[in-house]
């Protein structure tokens, strides 16, 4: 039990913690000083909630295990993220696209782990859904922009949702590990965050007037610890430091 | 000598946010709880604005520093999370002190975000008092501020979002 709480906080938190990496290599990169702050701010928030998650599941595992612990000296296969959030960040279009789907999704989900029976989880969502409500905002309104811009933007645009499509699947399938979870009150049925994330994603395409692809065969694996090829380069470049020296300090 | 926990209060007044230095923790509702134990232990706890902010630890460090330079030998800095940090905790004094640093203090209550999709919302220029303004970014250059331009005065400034 405690020990599938423990698995459960540390997939929150790997979700989080790739994210933020992910997007932490936009900066300096980004159009527009503006946007590379906001992206730099976004990734920010994102391993500020990694902290909160991976803070806690250090305390479940016990022992002298700390945040830092879990975050660089894990390897791939145990790392439980979504694949979508390890895949490379490609053009703007694509690392917002992958932003406004993922994002719409955790407003979803933090929405209802407020209602957590673990206080814990419940405190972390408190927090996380202030940042998250304007992440979603930020991304949607970039969707919109991008679209229904020009001739150009929405041809790659329409490209980069095409693309990302078959990696979203695996938000809402419930493995064994989250029906445990969700049984008890603590987790969240993800599957039945679908219907309502559909309906917003939904909304938000026609505004940018993009066509919202078919649901069709989808990828997965994430969750259980089989990923892409992605996540080592995105885990060696973050662990490198202190693998290479450990007991090194700020 | 017995420290009492409104000397402490006082004390955490003094002590200034690394990132915004004309506030104090106490102007940002960042210091929640102040307990003095038998033994002379001083607990602060405190909460984070945002959950990724990078001041934290300095404001840990600041607020162990200055107790320790009255005279408190053994401190205490927990933070906790909830209930979450929102910009209604700001105090008034604060408030005033954000306008005139040039940084448009949070307007109305916490609720003014739409959800997922929402509307601008107009903000005073701390400059010239004009409510004609623009957001030019939801993300400023901390996590806690938007930046907007002043369409009338035409000047940028730094709004402290509500949270």
């Amino acid at each position: 039990m405690e020990n599938d709480k423990l698995k459960y906080v540390l997939r929150l938190g790997d979700n989080a913690l790739i994210l933020g990496q992910r997007l932490s290599a936009w900066c300096g990169y980004g159009p527009v000083l503006e946007q590379d702050i906001a992206l730099s701010n976004i990734a920010l928030d994102q391993l500020g909630q990694a902290r909160m998650l991976m803070q806690y599941a250090a305390e479940l595992k016990g022992g002298d295990v700390t945040e830092d612990g879990m975050a660089f000296f894990r390897d791939v296969f145990d790392y439980h993220n979504l694949l979508l959030l390890e895949l490379e960040n490609g053009h703007w279009g694509d690392t917002v696209v992958r932003q406004f789907l993922f994002d719409t999704f955790n407003y979803f989900f933090y929405t209802e782990l407020l209602k957590s029976a673990d206080e814990r989880l419940q405190s972390i969502a408190q927090k996380a859904i202030k940042e998250v409500t304007y992440h979603a905002q930020w991304s949607a309104e970039w969707v919109i922009r991008l679209g229904d811009g020009t001739e150009e933007s929405h041809q790659k645009a329409q490209k980069s949702l095409d693309e990302l499509w078959e990696w979203t699947g695996e938000m809402f399938t419930m493995d064994e590990l989250e029906r445990r979870m969700a049984e008890q009150g603590i987790g969240v049925d993800v599957a039945a965050l679908k219907p309502r994330w559909d309906e917003k994603v939904a909304e938000i395409l026609d505004l940018a007037t993009l066509r919202k692809p078919e649901d069709d065969w989808m990828q997965s694996g994430g969750k259980q610890g089989e990923h892409t090829e992605y996540l080592g380069y995105v885990l060696a470049e973050m662990q490198h430091l202190p693998r290479m020296y450990p007991d090194a300090q700020w | 000598m017995v420290i009492t926990e409104a000397q402490i209060w006082d004390w955490l007044a003094e002590v200034k946010d690394p990132e915004i230095p004309v506030l104090t923790v106490q102007d940002l509702g960042i210091a929640r709880e102040v307990r003095v134990a038998e033994d002379g232990t001083v607990t602060v706890k405190i909460t984070p604005t945002y959950s990724g902010c990078p001041a934290m630890n300095e404001i840990e460090q600041n607020i162990r520093q200055k107790l320790e330079e009255e005279g408190v030998e053994k401190v205490q800095v927990e933070t906790i999370l909830s209930p979450p940090w929102t910009t209604d905790w700001m105090s008034a004094e604060g408030r005033r002190k954000l306008k005139e640093y040039g940084i448009a203090p949070p307007e109305g209550s916490s609720a003014d975000k739409k959800s997922l999709f929402g509307t601008e919302k107009k903000v005073t220029c701390p400059h010239c008092g004009s409510r004609n303004t623009k957001m030019v970014s939801q993300f400023g250059s901390t996590a806690c501020k938007s930046l907007y331009q002043c369409q009338d005065c035409k000047e940028p400034f730094d709004y402290f979002k509500c949270l």
